[in-house]
């Protein structure tokens, strides 16, 4: 098996899952944390219906990304465990009570109003929480050997609330986007407007991130002024699909502005990746340190390899099935 | 005071994997109930099957639901308090419990859907292969996690470098020498699970006159299965006493409550294990039935406790109570299911309200079986968290503060009160609602209802309506 750098496959697995998972579940997140902001109930009736076909399809993505984890790269799941404990029982607790949410909230009648606190709260912590741990991962974890060794709260920086609040703007962006893909009339308007502020915030945010991080680690300034001109491609590629999204918001094209945020997310990813390569537990430790045994990563690829098709599929399916605008008195009363 | 990580790691490890325990081994088993309902429905014709069916398939719904939120969780509890441990034994551990949530996702997304949404949409046979698939996948799952949990219990086939599991031989692993008697008592314990809530159920209708028909139907069935499956469990039972016998003397040696190794050790009823003392008070047994049942000798030699240092020995009370709760409510089961299935071959069985209301009170029981046997199981493999190879002690996060650890133990109590309520009180409602309620269907995906178990039931919350049955 020497041919083959089975780490290097895993990295792309769990890299497109974590992918797939940020993009997916970020709208429904996004459509969560507009909640409360909606005019009325019958635009969060049919908010909440956009999403609800395919919201649990989504999270199977973070689960393939979390238990891959452990089998490919143990001391990632390791460190960052221990490291985020409060953060993520703080995740875990926001999507129990987002997901219960969708399940009773059309059920209810008079509690109605606890149900929707329970979605527009879950879906809240859940994004910062995300965010918080995409900073924590840029600020790097106190390790000694291959175990955590820092505090309860170090994750706990200005540099991660920014981060947590700049994820939180992304979701309502995507999530804002999604609905203009999805409704019409007043609730796509209102879409529109929110879609437009979202973008100002995003590339806000951008801005800072872009300016603190290379100031705060000297490795991602050394990445960027480096010899590798061409990776100042990104970051134009973020200013261009952004004059992109602005355009199609202003001139209301309706399909456009959800892949132009995808694209995006694309971006800011990929810059991610570039500033982190090849760490997977900064400051110390690279992929290739927290990969498991090779057997123990060919024994799951043969079984991800297999299943990846079919969750691709499935879900390729239920969007078809759910493909089109969702409309006041369908789904589920 | 000082609050211990490690004591906090434990209750809530206990706490969180004891709650997600008692879905799964109910959904294992009812799984198998709604593939035979629906076989039968195919090979007869008879609606009674197919209204069973879709009763249960609603109950299913929910209490699947309730599993996979709570197994959530499971997943990110050895990386949060046991990444000492996890880290170790990563190379064994991660593919394995990456197939468990994964097969349970696969079957979750391909053929739960059809079997909960499907009913009127695709033919006969594919809802039928939809169920039969559905119950595999619940199998399947409980393999993986169960070649887990035994492998801690009795590690084969790796070899440790410098701390961390290395993996020599994959089948020696998955296959160690626990793994088959543990699946066959568990499999057996979810058939116990399934059934003794359908017959309970069931007879708590037949009690009120609803739906006689149908519900004779399902008691009928469920006595059958359950006059058959309790004897069993008590065989399959002591085939694994005598495999842990065999692996892990101590943990019999606390089941049993034994401190001095004896030839002919008497079966204890009932004592109080005192572990400062290292005796028991107020003994009562009968001799040398321990070391019948394990030796198969009346004079072989069972090892006390005293063989071990004290630091190695396991919680001997907590050991030996479980270990007889679960016994005593085995017997019980067995002597319930015989006695139905007399008074079914003479007819008397669903004119006996004695009978009946017994089975309702049955219930909860089997779920405290379960619960206990896995105290047995867990607590008497202490003080390993791999036995023989890694303490407990040696698995815990080092960064891990008993502050830390407090809170989310307060956390999941108080997040799992709020889902275990709801959970509840919507399945109280949908078996007040009774399998008799007008079949309506849920609607079809165009209609934008999402392809999820707890959307399968259209019973409301708090719409007084469903309170009215349709057979009074
Ligand atoms: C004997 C059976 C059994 C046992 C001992 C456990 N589980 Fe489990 N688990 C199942 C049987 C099961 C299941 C029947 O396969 C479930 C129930 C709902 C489902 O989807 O699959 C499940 C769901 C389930 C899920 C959600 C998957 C999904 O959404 O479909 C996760 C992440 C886990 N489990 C993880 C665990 C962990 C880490 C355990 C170890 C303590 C554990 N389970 C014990
Ligand atoms: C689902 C059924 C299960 C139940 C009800 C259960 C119950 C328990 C209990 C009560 C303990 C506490 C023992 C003590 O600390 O004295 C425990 C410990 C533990 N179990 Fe299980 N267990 C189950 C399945 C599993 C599985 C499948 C695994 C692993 C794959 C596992 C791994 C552990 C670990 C790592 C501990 C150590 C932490 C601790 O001692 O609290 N358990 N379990
Ligand atoms: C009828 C007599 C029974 C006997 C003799 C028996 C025997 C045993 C033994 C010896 C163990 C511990 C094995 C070990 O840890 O190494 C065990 C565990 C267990 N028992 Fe039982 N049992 C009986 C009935 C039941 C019943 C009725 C249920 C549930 C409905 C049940 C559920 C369990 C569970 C869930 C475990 C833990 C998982 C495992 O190790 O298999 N048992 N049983």
């Amino acid at each position: 098996m020497e041919l083959i750098d089975l780490t290097l496959i895993w990295i792309g697995i769990i890299g497109i899952g974590i992918f797939m998972y940020v993009l997916m579940d970020g709208f429904d997140l996004g459509v969560g944390i507009l909640f409360p902001f909606a005019r009325n109930d019958e635009h969060r009736d049919m908010m909440m219906n956009s999403v609800a076909p395919v919201w649990d399809g989504n999270e199977t993505w973070l689960i393939l990304g979390g238990a891959g984890l452990l089998a490919a790269f143990p001391l990632v799941y390791a460190v960052f465990l221990p490291a985020l404990y409060i953060g993520v029982f703080l995740l875990l607790a926001g999507l129990i009570f987002r997901g219960i949410a969708f399940e009773f909230r059309f059920k209810a009648k008079t509690s109605r109003y606890l149900w929707n606190w329970s979605f527009f709260i879950g879906s809240l912590v859940a994004s910062f929480a995300q965010g918080a741990v995409v900073g924590a991962y840029i600020q790097g974890f106190e390790t000694e050997g291959f175990t955590y060794v820092g505090g309860p709260l170090d994750w706990l920086t200005p540099f991660t609330v920014m981060t947590g609040l700049a994820l939180v703007c992304g979701y309502t962006l995507l999530g804002s986007t999604w609905l203009i893909l999805k409704t019409e009339g007043d609730l796509q308007d209102w879409a529109y407007g929110v879609a437009g502020k979202a973008l100002i915030a995003v590339l806000a945010f951008f801005v800072i991130i872009s300016i603190w991080t290379p100031l705060t680690e000297a490795r991602v300034m050394d990445r960027w002024l480096g010899n590798i001109q061409w990776l100042w491609i990104f970051p134009v590629a973020t200013l261009g699909a952004s004059a992109w999204l602005w355009r199609a918001i202003r001139y209301r094209k309706e399909g456009v502005p959800f892949i132009a945020t995808m694209t995006l997310f694309i971006t800011f990813y990929v810059g991610l990746l570039i500033s982190m390569w090849p760490l997977a537990v900064p400051p110390d430790h690279t992929f290739w340190d927290a990969s498991s045994a090779p057997e123990t990563q060919l024994f799951l690829l043969i079984g991800v390899l297999f299943l990846i098709p079919v969750i691709l599929g499935y879900t390729a399916w239920t969007y078809w099935v759910f493909r089109g605008k969702v409309r006041p008195d369908a789904g589920y009363h | 005071m000082e609050l211990d990580p490690l004591l906090l790691s434990r209750i809530q490890f206990a706490f969180v994997v004891s709650f997600h325990a008692i879905f799964p081994v109910f959904t294992i088993g009812l799984a198998s109930y709604i593939a035979t309902l629906e076989a039968l429905f195919y090979k007869t014709d008879n609606p009674v099957y197919e209204q069973l069916s879709r009763f249960w398939t609603k109950v299913f719904a929910v209490v699947f639901g309730m599993g996979v939120v709570s197994g959530i969780v499971m997943a990110f509890q050895f990386g949060t308090n046991w990444s000492n441990f996890s880290y170790a034994s990563a190379n064994f551990l991660g593919p394995i419990l990456s197939y468990e949530v994964v097969t349970a996702f696969f079957l979750e997304a391909t053929f739960l859907g059809v079997l909960l949404f499907g009913r009127n949409k695709v033919p006969k046979g594919l809802h039928l292969f939809a169920a039969c698939m559905v119950a595999l996948g619940t199998f399947i799952s409980s393999f993986w996690i169960l070649s887990a949990n035994s492998w801690m219990q009795t590690p084969a086939g790796v070899e440790v470098r410098d701390g961390l599991v290395y993996v020599t031989s994959w089948s020696e692993a998955i296959f160690n020498p626990s793994l088959w008697p543990r699946f066959f008592h568990m499999a057996l314990a979810s058939f116990l699970t399934a059934g003794f809530v359908v017959a309970g159920v069931s007879a708590w209708y037949l009690l009120r006159n609803r739906a006689p028909e149908l519900n004779r139907k399902a008691l009928g069935m469920t006595v059958m299965l359950l006059a058959v499956i309790a004897p069993a469990q008590l065989v399959v039972g002591d085939i694994h006493g005598l495999n842990t016998f065999e692996h892990q003397p101590a943990k019999v040696a606390a089941m049993e409550g034994v401190w001095e190794t004896t030839e002919g050790a008497p079966l204890l009823l009932f004592a109080l294990p005192s572990a400062t003392n290292e005796r028991n008070y107020l003994e009562i047994g009968i001799p040398k039935m321990a070391s019948l049942i394990l030796t198969h000798q009346l004079d072989g030699e069972v090892p006390g406790l005293k063989e071990w240092a004290p630091e190695d020995r396991p919680p001997v009370a907590t050991v030996f109570w479980s270990f007889r709760i679960m016994v005593a409510i085995g017997l019980l089961m067995i002597g319930v299911a015989l006695t139905a299935l007399y008074l079914r071959l003479r007819g008397r069985l669903y004119d006996s309200p004695r009978l009946l209301r017994v089975f309702t009170w049955m219930i909860p029981l089997p779920f405290v079986a379960v619960i206990a046997g896995w105290f047995v199981t867990e607590v008497g493999r202490q003080p390993y968290l791999i036995y023989g190879t890694m303490r407990l002690a040696d698995g815990l996060t080092p960064s891990l503060t008993g502050g830390m650890a407090l809170f989310t133990l307060l956390g999941f109590i108080l997040v799992y009160a709020v889902v275990f309520a709801a959970g509840l009180y919507y399945l109280v409602r949908l078996i007040q609602a009774g399998p008799e309620a007008p079949a309506h269907e849920p609607d079809d995906a165009h209609q934008g209802r999402p392809k999820r178990p707890l959307s399968a039931v259209d019973t409301s919350l708090d719409d007084e309506q469903n309170l009215q049955p349709a057979g009074r």
